[in-house]
């Protein structure tokens, strides 16, 4: 029987003590997981080890942590993987805490301080629309499958873990959280559609908080991809709703869309005020003014100059490029294609939706009125 | 080699000095760069969440664009560029029907994409085309004593399996690998696969500034003489942003930030001057005095 080396973060805030690493090895076949392993020692060796567990199938979400600096289940990472993916080849598999949150004892962190916490703010039920039929529901098939993705969430915590916004900035809603509230935006049945875009809109640290940087994405082990729901979520609020948020956010990607309508590349030195409201919008100067130091810097070190910065030098060349992003904005129905419906082409016919092209049109919720016909700009 | 080239939006804007410099260092690694003078923004992420079919239509036309050339593949200097433009290839290749409706809009300008572009970055590109030994060989002014932090950006690790990072392509190390075959030394800090904050600068300011200090902070802790980026939006954020991170953060930085072509000029034996460091906003002091150092030191 193979054996396998294991270093655990140990911590016990109660002892006053410091956290410290500690090693073992445990004789396992590589297929088993790192939960049995830990479990393993926990039961043979010491008895003190701290960490969560239930289904031990990958299903209740309970046994999240960090293996080799990446988040995932304990119990869905074999020993013989892990090993391999050890730091700098070294074999030895490393397990800590999730970060984001509190750790309350060695691998078990305070889920409730934050991923719960954080899941009540986007209402996560149902709201019924009235009145409640006499039977059951009845829905398209596409509107569910189109919230098959976040539905998948065991509510595990590794994307919260890694979400490298919610590092810098601890009121951030969280990403399990946005993919949750994607779950009911998009679900027809419920009443709120529009007031939940507003909210999560309007929450400073809400849709607009994400930075972008898609480690939620590669966290998940249920292939959630929250960042991908937020996403949709920026979607459906900025141009299907034209909600203005707290953060700029919906003007900022019409003033940057716009810009490359308008000139092809991007005119950095007009995307900035555009995002505030044109130059001469008292939104605008306050960002303009704290910026000058930047732009003044970039100007002394020739980074751009004023005719560069001014004149868009490039905008000549893209006559031909306002056609198309009108073409294709004023579609009735704004259209995007997620692959975790419709898979590839190579593996299983594409048709999983059953309506034709591999299209899911995003107007699937009938929510939606006459002024989401995708007039965008 | 021949490669169809999208230097991106930035490196034509606010960093001239990275387009400048992948110009200089081309010639000297025998790769040919055609550029795409009609292709335009690949949206950085920010159209697609406007209007993924706009995003994805934008990209199409520049593969387009680039599978008309007589380029051996694609090849771009931008972290964000690569992920948001694979992310877009993903799609188009993965659905016939999705790419002939979106190739029905291209018609109007007489383009057509065709599934299976390659598309690398520079860094990939270095590795995996020119070769590490190849590179090696070119050397003049190996990056001895020169300690350099890896800043990847986002979009060039991950998703993982969408850039198609594996045991067989560890895209995720090359940066480390790079460094060392040029003969500088890697210095691992915590920041390396961090987000600079630059997708939220204008939507919040403070978060975003936070995460560069933070990063520029580790590094400095790490004793980096230097950072290096695939990506010209962290340089935005990393460099042009500094002197307001470091305001934010209470802590004075000062650590220089080279684009990827400026730390492969420099080995092959450019001065700083032409790689354009006189650009940058924080001067990267450390960098010219290893350089003068250098060239001192063979001259005697
Ligand atoms: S993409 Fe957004 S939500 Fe996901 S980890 Fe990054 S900042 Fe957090
Ligand atoms: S989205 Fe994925 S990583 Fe996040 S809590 Fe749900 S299952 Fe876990
Ligand atoms: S123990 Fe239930 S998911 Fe691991």
């Amino acid at each position: 029987m193979p054996e396998y080396a294991l270093r655990l973060r140990r911590y016990d805030p109660q002892s006053g003590q410091g956290a410290y690493w500690e090693q073992f090895t445990v004789e396992l076949d590589g297929h088993r997981s790192v939960l049995d392993a830990i479990l393993k020692q926990r039961a043979e060796r010491d008895g003190t080890i701290g960490i969560r567990c239930s289904c031990r199938s990958a299903i209740c979400g309970s046994c999240g942590v960090r293996i080799n600096d990446k988040p995932g289940l304990a119990c869905h990472t074999h020993l013989d993987r892990a090993a391999q993916a050890g730091r700098e080849g070294s074999q030895v598999i490393v397990v800590e805490p999730m970060g984001n949150m509190p750790v309350i004892k060695d691998l078990i962190v305070d889920m409730d301080a934050v991923h719960w916490k954080k899941i009540q703010r986007v209402t996560p039920w149902l709201i019924n629309k009235q009145p409640i039929p006499e039977r059951e529901y009845v829905v398209p098939k596409e509107s569910m499958l189109d919230i098959t993705q976040s539905m998948a969430c065991i509510q595990c915590g590794a994307c919260v873990s890694d979400c490298l916004s919610l590092e810098v900035d601890p009121l951030f809603i969280g990403p399990a959280q946005l993919a949750k509230a994607y779950r009911f935006v998009g679900d027809p049945r419920d009443a709120q559609h529009e007031q939940r875009l507003r909210e999560l809109a309007e929450d400073p640290h809400g849709i607009y908080d994400c930075t972008h940087c898609w480690a939620c994405i590669d966290a998940c082990p249920k292939g959630v991809a929250p960042m991908s729901q937020i996403m949709r979520l920026r979607r459906l609020a900025g141009s299907d709703h034209q909600i203005e948020d707290a953060n700029n956010g919906h003007r900022h990607e019409l003033a940057f869309t716009n810009n490359i309508a308008r000139n092809g590349l991007l005119a950095e030195a007009d995307v900035l005020p555009d995002s505030y409201g044109g130059k001469l919008h008292p939104r605008a100067i306050g960002v303009l003014l704290a910026s000058l130091p930047v732009i003044l810097r970039a100007l002394v070190r020739r980074k751009v100059t004023l005719r560069s910065a001014l004149l868009h030098p490039h905008r000549g060349r893209f006559k031909d490029l306002s056609g198309l992003f009108d073409q294709i904005e004023r579609r009735a129905e704004r259209r995007e294609l997620n692959l975790y419906i419709t898979g590839y082409d190579s593996a299983e016919p594409a048709q999983v939706a059953g309506n034709g092209p591999a299209m899911v049109a995003t107007g699937a919720s009938p929510t939606r009125g006459a002024a989401d016909e995708g007039e965008g700009r | 080699m021949k490669v169809a080239y999208w230097p991106g939006c930035v490196s034509r804007g606010f960093t001239p000095e990275l387009h400048g410099s992948m110009a200089a260092v081309a010639p000297l690694l025998g790769i040919e760069l055609i550029e795409l003078d009609r292709a335009a923004c690949c949206g950085a992420g920010v159209i697609a969440e406007h209007n993924q079919e706009l995003a994805d239509t934008l990209n199409a036309r520049t593969f387009a664009l680039a599978q008309q050339t007589d380029g051996e593949l694609m090849m771009n200097i931008c972290s964000t560029c690569q992920g948001a433009q694979t992310e877009c290839q993903t799609r188009l290749d993965a659905n016939a029907d999705y790419r002939a409706q979106i190739n029905r809009s291209l018609a109007t300008q007489e383009l057509s994409y065709e599934a299976g572009l390659t598309n690398k970055n520079f860094l990939w590109l270095l590795v995996e085309e020119v070769g590490l030994d190849a590179l090696q060989a070119k050397v003049r002014r190996p990056l001895r004593n020169l300690r350099v932090g890896p800043f990847y950006g986002c979009y060039i690790v991950r998703p993982m399996d969408q850039l198609a990072i594996d045991d067989e392509h560890p895209r995720h190390r090359y940066l480390h690998w790079l460094i060392e075959a040029l003969g500088g030394t890697v210095i691992d800090y915590a920041g390396v696969y961090k987000c600079c904050g630059f997708p939220i600068i204008t939507m919040n300011r403070e978060a975003s500034l936070k995460q560069a200090a933070r990063h520029l902070g580790d590094a400095i802790d790490a004793e980096a003489d230097c950072l290096v980026t695939p990506c010209p939006l962290c340089h935005l954020n990393l460099d042009l942003q500094q002197p307001l991170a470091a305001k934010l953060a209470g802590r004075r930085l000062g650590m220089p930030v080279l684009h990827l072509p400026q730390l492969v000029g420099l080995a092959l034996g450019l001065e700083p001057r032409q790689l354009s460091m006189d650009k940058h906003i924080v001067r990267p002091s450390s960098v010219i005095d290893w350089s003068a150092a250098v060239v001192a030191a063979s001259a005697a």
